[in-house]
């Protein structure tokens, strides 16, 4: 641990907590520390945020200068059954990449903060995938599904149910490791002594796995979630490359819907709404899930230790 | 659209680098996008294509065939109408499937072209619309070279409004009937003229095993071939030329409802096998199954020979075999009747600022060593003196069959998504990808295409 707050700006994860309890201790580092992330973050995210949400009340066709529509894009939103179809899309998706992907990287990351052997070169095995780019994973997996020469000689990408499940193994294939990284760590962070106390009250593995893994990986929970809720809503690469949205629209989720309405229709404003709508179902689900899970109120999980 | 444009020679390679570039340009944040769009449109009005005049910039659609543009730029920066004009071309390529967003991106900037390689017709409408195009009418009118220089049928099928926006650059791309020779010699089999015997050999097919055709439906733009060829077959051109014109009840046309159909009762009858909805064109999946035999034929432009000479020389050299569109019963389209992409076309940004530069360059495809290149390129050129060339062809056959296809023509439609421009061919795709893929009938096909704007 760090002695003085002031040589780390910005603390990991996990050490959050108590390098916020010692800043109130010692005193807030200088606003100016912020500064260079203030400088990034408003050129490259608030005013692009506020040229879309612009031009989501224009009518552009990428030539020429925007023409203001009012609500015409907006209303658009709620009337196109794609753009129903494409938010059902993502709903699903969303829910499916979470179920798949935390099951399998909860218990990986777990298993990984045992004491093994060669625990540390098999972790950094897992995470070999999350390096890669999205594109060259999508491409390479378009080459296995490929029904008359991949591995699996079968119509994959044809059908909607194959369709699906291709882009959700794949986006698990991919991101699975960082976030068993991430469990890994929480789990590693839980006290031995709850286990040495639930042995000796008799608890078995299955119950010291509910009773005390589970509730204290809840703030671990909680991160990894939003990070897979945010990440469904703007998966995008692998749709792209493995169905183009297909076969038919089966597949067109809602970023894909935008990069269609902007990039092959140039309907830049209409493009702009379904951007604004991302960002603002993003937020607003980021929040809503910090709330429910009391994650906002930063209890620690070591109450009454 | 990642349409029928121009030769698909690049493989997987050229697919993951340009997939790159999209994800660059901002594909997975539209916001970046829309910064970088919403300043260089503020910045639009003291634009200018092209920077001094001295050296003008011209887009080209970056693919294999490139090296006949390039040595065209090569020759007229050496020649006596370069140094009149004071300047030189200097050529960008532009990796294909980018190539339609990245012209968009750039005519609305600064740096915007001063000449662009296009697809003529609606791929070229926005532009015109927004006054970036030098019309080209009475420059051709009034230049021997320029106006006997092509087929007019060719110059013509360019054009927007009776007016010529573009100087035809590449090789005529027709729709072609491709069949795979010793297939149908084992099977006794002879390229099919009318719909019946289409249907016959499918059964015959089907019975050995083979799948008839060939169909890389995740594209989707070889699903259109079908559609366009079975509408013009049935109705004649005029029935999508009216589609064409912006009457979206055109799409009610019987010749529409029939073609549909059509298709229908092919996919419901395994005429393209069952997973042709995961089967890729560009990534050279359809043209593997086509020339390994586990298809018979394969309806596909004039640039599947190539395609082919690429990946199974042998095969291509060989076994490829070529014929028109079968005739449908009862319809009334001739069988001359050709669709595809007539050719590609250059067009000067109306900003540029060494017209006559821009103008004696776009001469020089008009001159005889730009059609040679062509030719020993393996395209077929659009030149009026074509016919002379085509005996010099890597493939003397396939050009002449290709030449006399297109001369003979009574009408060439034009690719309907290149037609109706990249708005309306983008979501004319979805509906089409849609009836392929079961997910809508002919009928629903028919109404969602009256609905499009």
């Amino acid at each position: 641990m760090t002695v003085t707050v002031e040589k780390t700006p910005a603390p990991r994860t996990g050490q959050v907590h108590r390098a916020a309890r010692r800043t109130s201790r010692t005193g807030r580092p200088h606003a100016a520390w912020a500064l260079p992330g203030v400088l990034f973050f408003t050129f490259f995210a608030v005013v692009p945020m506020a040229l879309a949400l612009y031009l989501s009340f224009t009518s552009w066709d990428g030539l020429g200068d925007p023409r203001p529509v009012g609500l015409d894009n907006w209303k658009k939103l709620l009337d196109d059954p794609r753009m129903t179809q494409s938010l059902w899309l993502t709903v699903v998706l969303t829910v499916a990449s979470w179920v798949f992907q935390t099951v399998v990287a909860l218990l990986l990351g777990v298993w990984a903060a045992g004491r093994q052997r060669n625990r540390a070169i098999l972790s950094a095995v897992f995470f070999v995938p999350f390096l890669l780019s999205s594109t060259a994973i999508a491409i390479l997996f378009y080459a296995l599904l490929d029904p008359n020469f991949g591995i699996i000689q079968k119509d994959t990408l044809g059908s909607q149910s194959g369709a699906f499940l291709a882009i959700v193994f794949v986006g698990g294939w991919q991101f699975i490791p960082f976030h068993t990284l991430i469990y890994q760590g929480g789990a590693r962070q839980i006290p031995e002594v709850l286990y040495q106390a639930a042995a000796i009250d008799g608890a078995g593995r299955y119950r010291q796995f509910f009773s005390i893994t589970l509730p204290q990986l809840r703030h671990t929970i909680t991160t990894s979630t939003v990070l897979m809720v945010v990440g469904s809503l703007t998966y995008f690469e692998t749709v792209l490359i493995l169905t183009k949205g297909g076969p038919g629209t089966d597949t067109a989720i809602l970023p894909y819907l935008m990069y269609e309405a902007g990039f092959k229709t140039y309907d830049f404003g209409y493009a702009s709404a379904i951007a604004s709508f991302l960002v603002i179902a993003a937020t607003g689900l980021s929040l809503v899930l910090v709330r429910l899970t009391g994650f906002g109120a930063m209890r620690s999980t070591r109450e009454g230790m | 659209m990642e349409s029928s444009r121009g030769q698909v020679t690049g493989g997987a390679g050229g697919r993951s680098f340009s997939r790159r570039w999209f994800l660059g340009a901002g594909s997975a944040s539209l916001l970046t996008a829309g910064l970088g769009a919403g300043l260089t449109a503020c910045g639009s009005g003291g634009g200018s294509g092209g920077g001094d005049g001295k050296t003008l910039t011209a887009f080209v659609y970056g693919d294999d065939a490139v090296k006949v543009q390039q040595a065209g730029v090569d020759r007229f920066n050496k020649s006596a109408a370069a140094k009149k004009a004071g300047g030189t071309i200097k050529l960008q390529k532009v990796p294909g499937s980018d190539y339609s967003p990245k012209l968009r991106t750039a005519m609305g900037s600064p740096s915007a072209p001063d000449i662009f390689f296009n697809w003529g017709g609606g791929s070229i409408k926005p532009y015109e619309e927004a006054g970036k195009l030098v019309d080209l009418t009475d420059i051709i009118e009034g230049d021997p070279v320029l106006k006997s220089g092509f087929l007019p049928s060719v110059l013509a099928a360019g054009d927007l409004g009776g007016r010529h926006y573009g100087i035809p650059m590449r090789g005529m791309q027709p729709v072609i009937l491709f069949y795979n020779k010793s297939v149908f010699a084992e099977h006794k089999l002879q390229p099919p003229t009318t719909w019946d015997q289409l249907l016959d050999i499918n059964a015959k097919l089907k019975k050995a095993k083979i799948t008839p055709f060939a169909l890389g439906g995740s594209d989707v733009w070889p699903e259109l071939m079908w559609l366009e060829y079975l509408v013009d077959r049935i109705g004649g051109p005029e029935v999508f030329k009216r589609i064409q014109d912006g009457d979206a009840e055109g799409w009610g046309d019987p010749a529409v409802v029939r073609a549909a159909e059509l298709v229908k009762e092919l996919i419901d009858d395994g005429a393209f096998g069952s997973k042709f909805t995961s089967v890729s064109y560009v990534n050279g999946g359809a043209p593997a199954v086509f020339a390994r035999g586990k298809a018979a034929m394969h309806l596909m432009g004039s640039w599947e020979y190539s395609t082919q000479l690429g990946k199974f020389p042998d095969f291509a050299k060989s076994n490829l075999g070529w014929a028109a569109f079968p005739t449908v019963e009862g319809g009334t389209g001739d069988v001359r009747n050709v669709v595809g992409n007539p050719t590609n076309y250059w067009s000067i940004n109306a900003r540029t600022k060494n017209k006559d530069l821009a103008v004696g360059f776009l001469k020089d495809c008009a001159s005889k060593e730009y059609a040679q290149a062509l030719i020993d390129n393996g395209d077929v050129p659009t030149t009026s003196n074509a016919a002379e060339l085509l005996a010099s062809s890597p493939n003397p056959e396939y050009a002449k069959f290709q030449y006399d296809m297109v001369q003979k023509a009574p009408a060439f439609t034009l690719s309907w998504d290149q037609a109706l421009g990249d708005g309306l061919g983008t979501k004319m795709h979805t509906e089409i990808g849609k009836l392929f893929a079961g997910q809508s009938s002919p009928s629903e096909f028919v109404t969602a295409c009256k609905g499009l704007k």
